[in-house]
């Protein structure tokens, strides 16, 4: 036997701590890139009755209605309903519990940061996600408050959505319209950048593909954005009333 | 011409650390970065004070020793350029330059701007290599490769492994660097026996040293020095999937 | 001239068969010992760089089983500087069906050589060179290839058949990452501890056998002892020893002059290659010298100003105040002699004050007539990022400016003295690579390096290692030993001794002015008075170094320039035997040019009858002379020819 007679490194000898096994973050992606275009294809579902505001009181008001009745005779009224809105929850949660592990793991990767803030290479979009979702996420809990549960709506009929959105944009209630806005343009940003990512997340490979999957979130993130600024600013304009 | 630089200054891995100003007086504009701090350390060390310890080797370009962070941007401003290669040619007279590590929770800094890479080797550890003991080498013309496939490994393969990609990335991740081997090995032949364990194993290492998730800002394509592009993260998301089917 | 050196008896190498050339590696591998794979992991092997050679052979030892710990000065095995190589790595695969074979390959190598190599070693080179690019596309290294999906091959370096595989002008790089991949895998089944920022600074040989080397950890400054069964050094060139060179920046020759100094023999150490084509000096600050691609000289004419001093823009000096003079001296090579001529011939224009640029040190490789010819756009498709490359470093634009070039440093073909088993005189120390003095001779061919690193490493260390091991396991050697003590201390001593000088000289301002001495003295163009020149003053400047060398900070640190200190300690004792061994060959040979011997033409003139022999060096103390053993070669199948380029 030749060896084992090195001088022992303090450092060396001492194995090192396998750390925990982390789950892994590409997956954690892949389940915020699903969750992700679940809720992109609510959006956009919920985009297209919002625009039936444009048809008059009774076309909104049935179609409000109409939500109810999906599903109708096999399910009893209303499960649709709360279905979707349980499928969606555990979608939102799901998308922010993985956003939040994954930002804390960004941050604890970079302890010490940068004394010259690194120059901007990449797109607005893609440093706002963070931020843009909490707005957007604050948002949601508002916009419930508002327009489903009423409990901050001012007019509150419940089973007349149409008053109640014509009051809520009313031109005195100035600040509400402003934070719709705000928040909308937010998701408009988020999904800017979230939906080429989740893409690229699902495995989207080639430069051709990069190029049209970008465009492709720009104009859908577009659409969404006008479509529903559509609605308050044509309240405000009386377009709508 | 005339600059200042501001730089890291971090006596080891325990100090705490801080950024300190020096003059360097008349400099030629034909030095690369790395020769300017050479004639700065050159001062430094008969004025006295501890010159400034950073990691650099072949000094063209490909060894990816260098590593420093110029101004916010690693490698600095030139794109597709290592800091080696970066001249002093692309400052201004009077300019003040800051300098710092790759800063990132898997490369702890071990002086100044040197860091410790480790982290890079683990995740090629893990798998990132085609099992092939020599002397188990059949003919190399027994398996020809396409010419696509052959000069897109290439491309992947041109990977130096400096970090840059790293030290840029919002989250701290090296998504970029695995990226690279994974499709490298992935796309020849020779790599498809171990192509599924080889993204799985290389990404649990990846996440275990400590690097952060990708959220495809692709804030490394722009730094890395031979232009690896973003799709692979692409590629290996995609590879990734298909491994934890068919696991 | 014997006052600078004693002669020594004659060695062999006794390793080699003989018998018929083509059989004499299959009958060594038949003849060696074997190691029962149960015992593998008994034996321990240290081995000391992980570029091509030692990275290959780390790997390719840990497979067989044996316990290996590798030891490299960067901070991962990737980065060895067999990673900075272009060009591409010969093997006699005729796919090509060009005529090429295992025995043109070996041929063109002896010749390449200049004769001063030994031909069994040769051949073996030319016989794993098949097995090598097998191994490589094994691997995952992805070579060019054609459309149809086989490898694509180049010729290079003057050779008139398409041996070399590349990976465009990266093929080290590409090479490295196979064997870097490879012992990557083993450490990660635990078969290689590898110790990344860790320089080996002294060999330890307990009863005659090397047993160890003393490293120091450049992060934290300890210095430990680290036993093994066999040691393996692996640790390149020393181009260094010039200061400005192609090398990279960390590459030193501390590994292998510690073995020297312990009594491994060096070989040939005056064997050095002279690029022609490489971007000059821009001022003092310089650091390095980059290479570009010999192919520009296809393209490009070579030329000056015919009148000294001449200070005008390229555009300025009118056609009939140009003086093209490799068309001039060489009229029927031209601008393609071969590298040796073409880098002699420019310093030489240099030397009359006739060179352009900073410094005067610069010639003009100009590619206005090539434009004119085929077109920018041609141009542009066959050097492109040759262009790109030299614009980047000189700010220049060659499209519009000739480009300007200068010789410089490249391989040095002399190292330890090894046998056909790679074995140095030291029993269990060997030698790979370009740390060795073996395949290469007085030159070395185009593509050949990368060649011999991996055939070394692959093939030829595991078999002839596990003859020696097979003797082993050998006695266990305590820490208290006094060989191991006393090898501690010496590096402990010398670095504490470097730190105390304390005086008011950088290391860099000495190692710069040993490069001057060397460069001017023991570069491309060597003459008795001025190598005897160079030894006194490299003595003096030695001395000067360790009454005035300046080295900060402490030895339990990371120091940068503790650590260049040591390195230039070293360089200054080989710069010495360099030169002594420029002194004591009369003659010219490959890379190794002596003026009192050449043709009336002015081309190198070698004296076979005289000098043809390896010459092997024993170190004789600090201030000794050194002793010279001579290995005789014997050429039975490639016969000494001279050759002509005009």
């Amino acid at each position: 036997m030749a060896v084992d007679t090195r001088t022992p490194k303090v450092a060396k000898a001492k194995p090192a701590a396998t750390p925990a096994k982390r789950t892994s973050s590409v997956a954690l992606k892949i389940f915020m890139a699903v969750t992700g275009i679940l809720l992109v294809l609510f959006l956009y579902a919920h985009m297209i009755g919002n625009l039936k505001i444009f048809f008059g009181e009774g076309t909104f008001d049935h179609y409000a209605h109409w939500l109810r009745t999906i599903g109708t005779p096999i399910l009893p009224n209303e499960w649709y309903l709360w279905i979707q809105r349980g499928g969606l929850t555990i979608a939102v949660v799901g998308h922010v519990v993985a956003a939040t592990i994954l930002a804390r793991r960004a941050r604890r990767a970079r302890p010490v940061k940068y004394a010259h803030r690194p120059k901007v290479q990449g797109s607005y979009a893609a440093r706002t996600m963070r931020w843009g979702g909490v707005i957007i996420l604050l948002f949601v809990i508002y916009h419930i408050l508002d327009l489903t549960t009423l409990t901050l709506n001012p007019k509150a009929e419940s089973g007349h959505p149409y008053a109640n959105v014509v009051a809520d944009f009313a031109p005195g209630r100035w600040y509400v319209t402003l934070f719709y806005t705000l928040a909308i343009v937010a998701i408009g940003f988020h999904l800017r950048h979230g939906l080429f990512s989740a893409v690229r997340t699902l495995g989207q490979q080639k430069p051709r593909g990069e190029v049209i999957a970008r465009a492709t979130a720009l104009a859908l993130s577009l659409i969404l954005v006008i479509g529903y600024l559509s609605v308050p600013f044509a309240v405000l304009t009386g377009l709508v009333d | 011409m005339d600059i200042q630089v501001r730089v890291w200054r971090q006596s080891s891995s325990e100090d705490k650390g801080r950024m300190v100003t020096y003059d360097v007086k008349d400099i030629s504009p034909d030095a690369s970065f790395l020769e300017m701090l050479d004639v700065l350390n050159e001062k430094l060390i008969l004025d006295g004070d501890d010159p400034i310890a950073f990691d650099h080797d072949c000094r063209e370009g490909i060894c990816g020793m260098c590593s420093m962070v110029i101004d916010g941007v690693a490698h600095g401003p030139e794109r597709a350029t290592t800091t080696c290669q970066l001249h002093m040619r692309h400052f201004k007279d009077g300019d003040v330059i800051d300098v710092e590590p790759w800063r990132a929770a898997a490369f702890p800094v071990i002086k100044d701007l040197v860091v410790d890479r480790t982290a890079f080797d683990k995740i090629i550890q893990a798998g990132g290599y085609i099992t092939a003991p020599t002397g188990a080498a059949p003919e190399a013309h027994s398996t020809p490769v396409p010419k696509k496939d052959a000069d897109l490994a290439f491309e992947a393969a041109t990977c130096i492994g400096c970090g840059a990609c790293v030290a840029a990335c919002p989250n701290g991740s090296a998504m970029l660097f695995t990226a690279a081997k994974v499709a490298h090995l992935g796309l020849m032949p020779q790599g498809q026996p171990e192509r599924d364990t080889r993204v799985i194993d290389m990404l649990q290492a990846q996440d275990d040293a400590g690097f952060g998730g990708c959220t495809n800002a692709g804030e490394c394509t722009t730094v890395c020095p031979k232009g690896i592009p973003l799709t692979l993260i692409g590629r290996l998301n995609s590879d990734y999937r298909k491994a934890l089917r068919n696991r | 001239m014997p006052e600078f050196w004693n002669d020594g008896d004659p060695i062999a190498d006794t390793a080699a068969p003989d018998g018929p050339i083509e059989t004499r590696w299959e009958r060594r591998k038949f003849s060696a010992k074997l190691v029962n794979p149960a015992n593998r992991r008994k034996l321990t092997v240290i081995v000391v760089g992980t570029g091509l050679a030692g990275g290959s052979a780390a790997a390719t030892l840990a497979e067989a089983g044996y316990h290996v710990k590798s030891y490299c000065y960067q901070d991962s095995p990737r980065r060895a500087h067999s990673i900075a190589a272009q060009g591409g790595i010969n093997a006699a695969k005729n796919y090509r069906n060009d005529g090429d074979s295992i025995y043109r390959l070996f041929y063109d190598t002896v010749k390449g050589g200049d004769f001063r190599a030994r031909e069994s070693n040769v051949y073996r080179l030319a016989t794993v060179s098949v097995n090598i690019i097998d191994q490589c596309v094994a691997q995952g290294v992805p070579f060019a290839r054609e459309y149809g999906g086989l490898l694509d091959n180049r010729s290079f370096g003057g050779t008139q058949v398409s041996r070399t595989f590349y990976a465009r002008g990266q093929t080290g790089q590409q090479l490295l990452l196979g064997a870097y991949q490879a012992m990557e895998r083993q450490i990660g089944l635990g078969n290689i501890e590898m110790n990344a920022r860790h320089e080996m600074l002294e060999l330890i040989v307990v009863d005659g056998k090397a047993r160890g080397i003393v490293v120091r950890d450049m992060v934290t400054g300890e210095i430990t002892t680290e036993m093994a069964d066999a040691v393996v050094l692996a640790s390149g060139g020393y181009g260094n020893v010039f200061f400005l060179s192609t090398n990279a920046k960390g590459c030193n020759v501390t590994a292998s002059w510690r073995a020297h100094r312990k009594g491994a023999l060096f070989g040939n150490p005056c064997y050095t290659q002279i690029h022609p084509t490489c971007i000059p000096e821009s001022g003092t600050h310089q650091s390095k010298l980059t290479l570009m691609s010999e192919s520009l000289r296809n393209d490009g004419r070579v030329w000056v100003p015919k009148a000294r001093e001449d200070k005008r823009a390229p555009g300025d000096i009118p056609e009939a105040e140009r003086d093209y003079y490799l068309e001039r001296i060489y009229p029927s090579f031209g601008n393609l002699v071969p590298r040796d001529i073409a880098s002699r011939a420019a310093k030489n224009v240099c030397d009359e004050g006739r060179g352009v640029g900073p410094g005067g040190l610069g010639v003009y490789l100009d590619f206005a007539d090539a434009i004119g010819r085929l077109g920018k756009t041609a141009v542009e498709a066959k050097y492109g990022n040759l262009f790109e490359m030299y614009q980047r470093i000189t700010g220049e634009d060659p499209y519009e400016t000739p480009m300007r070039i200068y010789p410089a440093v490249h391989y040095t073909m002399g190292g330890l003295w090894v046998d056909y088993d790679l074995q140095s005189t030291i029993p269990g120390l060997f030698v790979v690579g370009e740390a060795n003095f073996s395949d290469h001779g007085a030159n070395r061919l185009g593509a050949s390096a990368l060649m011999q690193g991996l055939g070394d490493g692959y093939f030829v260390l595991p078999t002839t290692l596990g003859n020696y091991l097979a003797a082993g396991p050998f006695a266990p050697i305590p820490q208290d030993h006094e060989e191991v003590q006393k090898a501690r201390k010496t590096v402990e001593e010398r670095i504490s001794t470097l730190l105390k000088v304390d005086g008011d000289r950088t290391v860099d301002s000495f190692h710069r002015e040993l490069g001057h001495i060397m460069w001017e003295y023991c570069g491309m163009e060597r003459t008795e008075e001025g190598l005897t020149k160079a030894i006194g003053l490299i003595r003096s400047l030695k001395e000067e170094f360790w009454q005035r060398v300046k080295v900060p900070g402490t030895g339990e640190q990371l120091n940068q320039n503790l650590e260049k200190a040591g390195r230039v300690a070293d360089f200054f004792e080989l710069a010495e035997l360099m030169c002594i061994d420029a002194l004591h060959r009369r003659e010219s040979c490959g890379g190794h040019f002596r003026a009192e011997s050449q043709t009336p033409d002015g081309e190198a003139l070698r004296h076979d009858d005289e000098f043809s022999y390896v010459a092997a060096w024993e170190y004789a103390g600090d201030s000794g002379k050194p002793t010279l053993h001579k290995e005789q070669l014997e050429f039975e199948y490639v016969h000494p020819s001279t050759r002509s380029y005009k």
